[in-house]
């Protein structure tokens, strides 16, 4: 029973984690070009 | 083909004269009218781009406007084909910006009205996605709690694990439920059971039936399956929008290129005005390479006028003064001063998508397959609960029990796979046509494509380029030097093809002194001492004969020599043979519809083979004869023009080339990139196949429930079989429609290869 009061709980946090870092990527508008992203790998001239 | 364009290929912004400097004035106004305040000292303007292509075109463009004086940051979008720049409205204009990216070889178009909408549209995408997300989230983690359970957890490791379950569960449901409650609140309002009936009933009761098993602490609660039933369904409402979504962006940026206001020439000096704030009778004026954005009488000026998109008819048309001019026509070689006559709605363009509206309302809304299913399904699996209810009643079990098997019917029954079978491979459809170039504004397009009998086509820019190409030319070599030399300083369409075939062919140009372009003449020079000219019959002093009425013509006269003519078709799209004939095989008529002569028309449609055509249609005819076609058994429609654009509302289901009218592009369900005619063949085969794919879908789905559903009757239905057989059917719906892109890939090998073998041609 102890071992579940730890695991639930770490369980619950890393997909909260993978949550929140999923909503970010979205606020931050990283979904709005993907055929740009692709092609932006290619290149290395980014100054910023 | 290039790549990307150069800046030779830029035209109307870098002219002299003064015909250059209004239209100029024309377009600064139409760029500052796009552009708004950020903050105190920053502005941000958006263009569109239509040119932005590749990588390089996004590093192009960043890079080369950073560089320019007064941007703060430039950002390309390669999807939405959108440059976003901010800039310091002290050191920088618009216009100045638009400048400095034609002069990178792109040309540009103010994105401003359709901007906010689409904003609001791009937060509506991600709110649902979010709540794609939590569902997501919700999903996992209760699954790995149920896994404990089914796997043998006992009285209160099983309690807390439902409790722990209900506590993630019931808030994501009124959370990522929300949108099909809205949906089936709307739909029972209207009177009708959709696809989200059965889906919020189904999530609502599983939901509270769960919960009252948890507080009596009962063995079996379906937590898990709410949560994956909400992320399943949000998945493929997702990609439905997406598609959607992807498509309108980029038709609507190109909708945008229409003039949206027009230099008026007031009590101080000629300014820009909006299209709603210019006046029957006021005085408008016209640069060379504008578009009229108002019907008008001359009032003084010359030039060729480009009336393509209006009639269809090919050849440009000289004008002058007290000659009437419509809305949407493109001025060629001179300025013109139009005093306007009828403005928007009462304009000969107004009035084209008046007509057009009234065939929009009046095309029969064929229901969607999925909608279609959603009538039967709905009512079925209601009845079907229903009757295991009363059943097991009848039976002697109580209430509560009998109350549970019902609701695990709705649990197992509601439409997973179902809500996923049609936008996945709508979703993957869209995907391998816009790869192949071919921009869809609705999966419900698609469906109507499969089901299209008749194609009718446009003549002029569909089947043809829509660009003059000159004939073999029967003419002494310099005769031939002569007329490049005139031709090169024109930018009347017939002279340009001159131009460029003179290139092409290697024909070095004379020198020539004075020249002087005399718009809806001609241009006249002096080579070697002659004085020499170039342009219509009257101009070179020939007499019209036959041979030029078929066809377009140039006519040169050097000296005293007899005048020469140059005749000009326009050439057919590359492929567009072989377009005919694989419609033709897949047992499609094909029929040429054209507002041109008979003669071109006549010669076109025998050249790709042809049978039916008719010459001379006005936009009244064409949808005439659309109609009757889309009434027996649905119609393709493919043209490009103004002229076209009623025909394309009215037909079953459209598709314009990017090179068309704005309204054309519009008008259309489809709207394809490039020079290529095959992808429309293309498109309809792929619509046939997707249409294949999703009726299978549908069969699985069916096929799936006849296997759970008397599992579910009979009681038999655990959280643990009705968490296995829907993510089982989801995934082989999901697994079928990818399919699609497979089957896709040979035809992309394909068309790779073509490029090379055009630009050795």
């Amino acid at each position: 029973m102890t071992n579940l009061l730890i695991l639930i709980p770490a369980a619950l946090a890393l997909g909260g984690l993978g949550l929140a870092a999923f909503l970010w990527s979205l606020r931050t508008g990283q979904y709005d070009d993907l055929d740009g992203a692709a092609e932006r790998i290619l290149h290395e001239d980014d100054e910023d | 083909m290039d790549c990307c364009p150069t800046g030779a290929a830029l035209d109307i912004a870098t002219r002299d004269g003064g015909a250059a400097r209004a239209g100029a004035a024309a377009r600064a106004g139409a760029f500052e009218h796009a552009a708004r305040d950020l903050r105190p000292g920053e502005r941000l303007v958006q263009f569109i781009a239509p040119a932005m292509h590749c990588g390089a075109c996004v590093s192009t463009l960043e890079r080369g406007l950073r560089r320019a004086p007064g941007v703060l940051s430039a950002r390309a979008n390669l999807t939405a084909k959108r440059l976003a720049l901010t800039y310091d409205p002290a050191r920088a204009k618009a216009a100045d910006l638009a400048a400095a990216v034609e002069a990178l070889g792109y040309a540009v178009h103010p994105a401003d009205d359709a901007a906010a909408t689409e904003a609001a549209e791009a937060a509506e995408a991600r709110d649902l996605l979010t709540r794609m997300g939590v569902a997501g989230f919700a999903a996992m983690n209760v699954m790995l709690l149920s896994v404990s359970v089914w796997s043998g957890a006992e009285a209160a490791t099983r309690d807390l694990m439902h409790w722990i379950s209900a506590m993630i569960v019931l808030p994501v449901v009124l959370y990522a439920g929300r949108p099909f409650f809205v949906s089936a609140l709307a739909g029972l309002r209207a009177g009708r059971l959709n696809m989200d009936a059965p889906i919020s009933l189904a999530v609502i009761l599983a939901a509270a039936l769960s919960l009252s098993e948890t507080m009596r602490g009962g063995p079996e609660a379906f937590f898990d399956a709410c949560a994956m039933l909400l992320f399943l369904l949000l998945v493929g409402r997702y990609l439905d929008r997406l598609m959607r979504a992807r498509a309108r962006s980029a038709a609507a940026g190109l909708m945008r290129l229409q003039p949206k206001g027009a230099m008026v020439i007031g009590a101080d000096g000629p300014a820009w005005a909006p299209l709603e704030d210019i006046a029957p009778g006021a005085r408008v004026l016209v640069a060379a390479g504008e578009r009229l954005a108002v019907d008008g009488v001359v009032e003084s000026g010359a030039s060729d006028l480009d009336v393509s998109h209006l009639t269809g008819e090919s050849a440009p048309q000289a004008t002058g003064p007290g000659a009437t001019v419509h809305a949407g026509a493109l001025n060629l070689s001179g300025p013109l001063t139009l005093r306007a006559t009828a403005v928007g709605q009462a304009s000969s363009l107004g009035e084209i998508a008046a007509l057009m509206a009234e065939a929009e309302s009046a095309k029969s809304r064929v229901a969607r397959l999925a909608d279609q299913a959603a009538t039967i399904y709905a009512p079925v699996v209601h009845l079907a609960a229903l009757a295991t209810f009363l059943g097991w009643m009848w039976l002697g079990l109580d209430a509560r029990e009998a109350g549970f098997i019902a609701i695990a019917v709705l649990i197992i029954t509601c439409p997973c796979a179902l809500g996923l079978a049609a936008p996945m491979a709508q979703a993957t459809a869209a995907g391998a046509l816009f790869r192949l170039g071919v921009m869809l504004k609705d999966g419900a397009a698609l469906e109507r494509l499969a089901r299209v009998r008749h194609v009718v086509f446009d003549k002029t820019g569909t089947l043809t380029a829509g660009r003059p190409r000159l004939r073999a030319p029967q003419a002494s070599p310099q005769a031939l030097a002569a007329a490049a030399a005139l031709a090169g300083v024109s930018r009347h369409p017939l002279s340009q093809a001159l131009a460029v075939w003179a290139r092409g062919a290697g024909v070095r140009a004379a020198s020539a002194q004075d020249v002087a372009e005399h718009p809806g003449l001609g241009v006249e020079g002096m080579i070697g001492g002659r004085r020499a000219r170039l342009g219509g019959a009257a101009w070179a002093g020939a007499a019209d004969d036959g041979a030029a009425r078929e066809a377009s013509a140039v006519w040169l006269r050097l000296g005293e020599d007899p005048p020469v003519a140059f005749l000009f078709d326009d050439a057919p799209r590359p492929g567009a043979a072989e377009t005919v004939a694989a419609l033709q095989g897949a047992g499609l008529s094909v029929e040429v519809l054209s507002g041109d002569r008979p003669g071109p028309v006549a010669a076109l449609a025998a050249l790709l083979g042809v049978a039916q055509w008719r010459a001379q249609a006005d936009p009244q005819a064409k949808i005439a004869r659309v109609s009757a076609l889309s009434a027996m058994g649905g119609a393709l429609m493919v043209g490009d023009g103004v002229n076209d654009a009623p025909a394309l509302a009215a037909a079953t289901v459209s598709m314009a080339p990017a090179s068309a009218a704005d309204i054309g592009r519009a008008a259309a369900d489809m709207v394809f990139m490039g020079e290529d005619l095959r992808v429309v063949a293309q498109a309809q085969a792929l619509a046939v196949r997707t249409r294949a794919v999703i009726l299978q879908n549908f069969a699985i789905a069916a096929g799936y429930n006849c296997i759970a559903v008397p599992l579910a009757v009979s009681g038999h239905a655990s959280p643990l079989v009705a968490a296995i057989a829907m993510s089982s059917s989801s995934i082989v719906v999901v697994a079928n429609a990818l399919r699609l892109r497979v089957a896709a890939r040979p035809r992309d090998a394909q068309r790779a290869g073509r490029p090379l073998t055009e630009a050795a041609a």
